[in-house]
Order: structure tokens, then sequence, then C-alpha cells
């Protein structure tokens, strides 16, 4: 049988009945739903109170005792937790479980500061896995399926959330970190691999490895894709299902919360289920912490409900989106997200303007190239430097030094007109732009500021 | 008529360049000739060789972005003011040259002279019926 007879029948598949991991929840009435947020609630932030000091303290700088909470609708009298706090609580202080009932602790990469751990007893690594499997099958995976899993392995959530997720939907695990592209293209041409799991930059640079060695979509056995962690455009998401010949599922999650699937994308792609009986969300006024009506935007900001170990109450994640209850075609009654706008983190102000590396690659994918770029900021007499590398295209390469500068100065055009200041475009040769774990490098800011 | 001319995207970095030839001659590539052009931060190399097909696909494996293109090639002879009648052959029809190198023919009293120009039918009448002799792919792997 030809691969392409084998993805066809996986399609048929996905199309004909819409399957959930835990239907139950996943399709819960909003008003059970909530009920049920609400005792986990109550139970929470009882653990939380009686184990965890760093905590318990701001509750009662803030005069909240565990009774007053008696329900969601008393959440906005908690304290929040934010970024700051982890650094200050390194490495223990939220820890709410003793040592020996912890089996596992991931990290972020530290890029925005001091690395973040985040801790896992066995019952959380259960339900984070979960809520990846609850992924996997929204994006139509069964246990027929060869599942991929080319996040990075080891201290990042990405490798053993997905891997967990695959393994309870019973698909057969590929588990292949990220890198070593030759070798993933191996396995995924050997094996018929019809998921995979990984960045969508790295997504997009096997895409592009793929095509340069001659594959045609029809050609690669994959059906599905699982994206996530890091920050990526609608444009992007087609560029990769066309040269992926695959549907792009959208994945979120953060370390501080257990790692990817802590919302997810259905077949409808528009916007992500938040595993809410798990993770409750709420949107703030970034500015007054005000929490804001459904549907308008602002900061999403997180309490776990389930998490024993590392149980963090409205945490906020600096990510700036939307929520919305609107009905899904999909069934699922969970709340959605859509995707976040940009992350307070991610945002650089230069020359006073708020910039957004997602909207920089909207412009290059508009423009006709592929969204590997990287801005480099830096300061030089009290000016900032704005700079973005872009890696040259075999379509826009010319073997005329004029007309590459043309294009260079039509890229920064395009990008004054989004951004509203004017960057100093450098198209570079293709692969130059540093990628880690799979996550390229998309900001060098070196200005020194205090 | 028109010649090969491998065109090959390199950043302007210290040992950008060798690492292109060095792949070239380790799989035996003779480069016949070579013109760069560089900005200070990109390089496009052009590149005549004996074995277009075969030097591209080395280089692709590689990881370079690079393209194959026609370009005119013109004998001129080894004298004063050659070069200058064969352009005014060319400016006379009003062809722009984008660019062109020059290497001498090792056999032959004659020096090539490579033209990157819009239109390569244009000049190549242009400069056949001015009496002048164009390189073919055939001299090119000759020499």
């Amino acid at each position: 049988m030809s691969l392409m007879l084998i993805k066809n029948e996986k399609y048929g598949e996905t199309k004909m009945s819409q399957n959930y991991y835990q239907k139950n929840v996943e399709t819960m009435p909003v008003e059970e739903m909530k009920k049920l947020q609400s005792e986990k609630l109550v139970k929470q932030v009882k653990h939380v109170y009686e184990n965890v000091e760093y905590y318990r303290n701001l509750m009662d700088k803030k005069g909240v005792k565990p009774e007053d909470i008696k329900g969601i609708e008393d959440l906005h009298k908690l304290p929040f937790l934010t970024k700051a706090d982890l650094r200050d609580a390194y490495p223990y202080g939220l820890l709410a479980k003793p040592i020996e009932d912890c089996v596992r602790i991931q990290s972020t990469s530290g890029t925005t500061g001091r690395r973040v751990v985040a801790f896992y007893t066995q019952n959380d690594i259960n339900l984070w896995e979960d809520c990846c499997a609850r992924a996997i099958v929204a994006a139509g995976g069964t246990n027929k399926d060869v599942c991929q899993v080319a996040y990075g392995y080891g201290l990042f959530t990405g490798g053993p959330g997905l891997n967990g997720g695959s393994h309870k939907v019973g698909c057969l695990t590929l588990p292949m970190s990220s890198g070593n592209t030759e070798r993933q293209i191996q396995f995924m041409m050997d094996l018929s691999a019809s998921i995979i799991c990984c960045t969508p930059s790295y997504a997009a640079y096997i895409g592009e490895t793929l095509k340069e060695k001659g594959y045609k979509p029809e050609d690669i056995p994959l059906k599905a894709g699982i994206f996530g962690a890091e920050p990526w455009t609608e444009e992007m998401r087609r560029k990769i299902e066309e040269t992926l010949g695959i549907k792009a599922y959208d994945i979120y999650g953060l370390t501080e919360t257990s790692g990817p699937g802590v919302a997810f994308e259905c077949s409808e792609q528009t916007g992500m289920h938040i595993n809410e009986d798990h993770f409750l969300a709420e949107i703030i006024d970034p500015e007054t912490g005000e929490v804001l009506p459904e549907g308008e935007k602002g900061e999403l900001v997180f309490t776990s409900l389930d998490k024993e170990a590392f149980p963090l109450l409205r945490y906020r994640t600096r990510d700036i989106c939307v929520l919305s209850r609107k009905k899904c075609s999909c069934g699922r009654t969970l709340i959605k997200m859509a995707k976040p706008m940009g992350r307070t983190d991610d945002m650089l102000i230069i020359r006073g303007v708020n910039v957004f590396p997602s909207q920089i690659e909207t412009v290059l994918i508009n423009e006709g190239y592929q969204p590997n770029y990287q801005i480099v900021i830096d300061r030089v007499n009290n000016n900032d430097t704005f700079d973005v590398n872009v890696e040259m295209t075999p379509e826009q390469f010319t073997d005329i030094v004029s007309e590459v500068l043309a294009k260079e100065k039509a890229l920064a055009n395009a990008m004054k007109t989004m951004l509203g200041i004017n960057p100093a475009v450098h198209l570079v040769a293709p692969k130059t732009i540093a990628r880690s774990e799979g996550k390229a490098v998309r900001v060098v800011d070196k200005r020194k500021l205090i | 008529m028109a010649i090969k001319q491998l065109t090959v995207f390199v950043q302007n970095s210290k040992g950008s360049i060798v690492s292109v030839t060095n792949a070239l001659s380790k799989n035996h590539i003779n480069i016949r000739a070579l013109s760069i052009a560089e900005t200070n931060e990109f390089g496009i190399l052009r590149l005549i060789v004996n074995d277009t097909e075969n030097a591209k696909n080395i280089l692709q494996k590689d990881g370079y972005l690079l393209k194959t293109i026609d370009v005119v090639g013109v004998k001129i002879g080894d004298t004063p003011g050659e070069l200058t009648s064969a352009l005014a052959v060319l400016d006379k029809e009003n062809i722009n040259v984008e660019y062109l190198y020059a290497f001498m023919a090792r056999t032959e009293k004659h020096a090539y002279v490579v033209l990157r120009v819009e239109n390569n039918n244009h000049a190549e009448t242009a400069l056949l019926s001015a009496g002048f002799k164009l390189v073919s792919q055939e001299d090119i792997d000759k020499l």
C-alpha cells in the first residue's frame, strides 16, 4: 500500500467521527463545569495556604483567608503571582508537597531571566499527559497513528508532555527530540509518521528541507501537526500546511502551569480549547489587574485547580489574548482562547515603538519570504539600531547585486508600513540564523539598559 | 548558444569563498572563471565551471543557495580596443550590460568575455552580425 493511501484513510477517519479523549469533561455543560471548578478551587486554595508559605504571606497581606473563597466567583479576591514571584521563590519556595511526593522537575530555557523550575507529583504528570492526549485526539490522533515527537526532550516540557500524551492515546511514539533534521526525515519517511509535534519554526524548517530534497506534499506521510511553544501566525500555519500537506494544530502551555496542553486546537482551528477542568482562566487588565468580561482583550491569568506539587494560583502569563465561550462545531464546551497576540515578554520597544516579532513574520510571508528571520537591536550614540536579518530564498535570489539591494529596501518599506519604524533589512544566506532546541532565536537585544 | 553560469549567494564573511571553492575542488570540478560582486554583507559568486550540473548538485547538498543562468560569451581578439568595439555593438543596440568579466582562453589567441544582459538572443544576434564569434558551452567544456 502506498503512503498516500494510508494517509487518505486517516484523513477519512478523522472527518467521519469526532473523537474526544475524555468526552465527559470536554463536552461538559458549562454550569456543571463551573460547579466542578468551584469545588476544586476551594480545595486548592486550602492546600496552597497550608503548604506554601510564600503564597500564604501574599494572602495574609491582602487579608484573604481560605474560607473567603467559596467558589470561582471569589477568585478575584486572591493575589496574583508573577514571574518575579517565581524568581523570588526560586527554587523551592512555591513547592506545595514534600520532596518525597515529587517525581519530576521541568524547567524553562531561562531566556527572559532566571529559569523557572516546576515540580510534579506522579498525579500531576498523569493529568498533564491527559491534557496532551486530548490535544492529540483533537488533531485526529488515534492508536493507529505514528506520532513523531520532535520537541526537545529533557528539561523543556515540549518533548516529555507530548510524549506522554502520545502514549496515552496509544500512538506508536517516535521520541525523536529536536534537531538532526536528516534523521527526522528518514524516520518520518521510513516509518510513515502520521503526526508530528514540534515548534512551528522547526516544522517550517523540516518542510523547507523536504522541499529542497524534492519531496512534494503528497509524498509526505504526515496528516497532522501539533505545534506550539513559540508565537506563530496564521500565515505561517498556511505555509506549513502547504509544504507538509497536513493540518496544523496549535497547542498552548507554559512550564509554570505544567507545559503544553493547557489549551489545544480542534478541527475548527478558531482558537484553542482550554482544559479548564484543570486550569481556570481569567483575562485581566494588565495595568490595573481588574478582571475583564469575556470577549475583552487582556492578559491571560491561570489558576491550576489540580496541580499538587506546583499549584500556582492566579499566575499572570503575560500573554495578551481573548477568551470566548462561543459554541464550537467540534462539540467541545471548553472555553476557547484566541492565539495570543503577543507576550509582554516578546514585545520590544524600539525607538519608543512597540514591536512584536509576529508582525515581522507577517510581513515576510506577505512578501514571499520564509519566516526565517532575526531581529537585532542595539543602541549606538543613544539611538536604537533596528536590524532584521532575513534568510534569502531560492525564489527571491538573483545574480544581480542591485536587485538584491532593491529587495532589501522593499522589505524594509513593508516593515515600516506595518510597524511605523524603519528597520535595516539584510538578506542573509540560508540557514545562517541560529536555532536552539528547534526554537529559532528571533530577537537579539544588545542594548545595555539599566 | 549561451553558456551556463553558476551563481551562489554567500555571506560576506571570512572563509565563505574558500568553502565554496573547496567543495568544488574536492569533487574535481575545475573553475574556468570566477567573478565576485559583493556588498558589506553578502557576496554573489559567479562561476563558469567544467561541469555545471555536477557542481550545482554538490553545492546544493552543502546547503548553498544558488541558481544556474544563461549568459552570453563572446570571443574577442587579444588586442587593445577589441572589448570596446564589442561593447559598442551592444550599446548601439541599446542593450544594457548588467555585469561582465573576462578570462583568457588557453589555446586560442582570444579572451573570452562573459556578458550578463537582459535579452541573450538580442545580444548574440547583434554580436554575430558585427562579426564576433560567440563562446559555446562546448568551448568551455574543452578548456
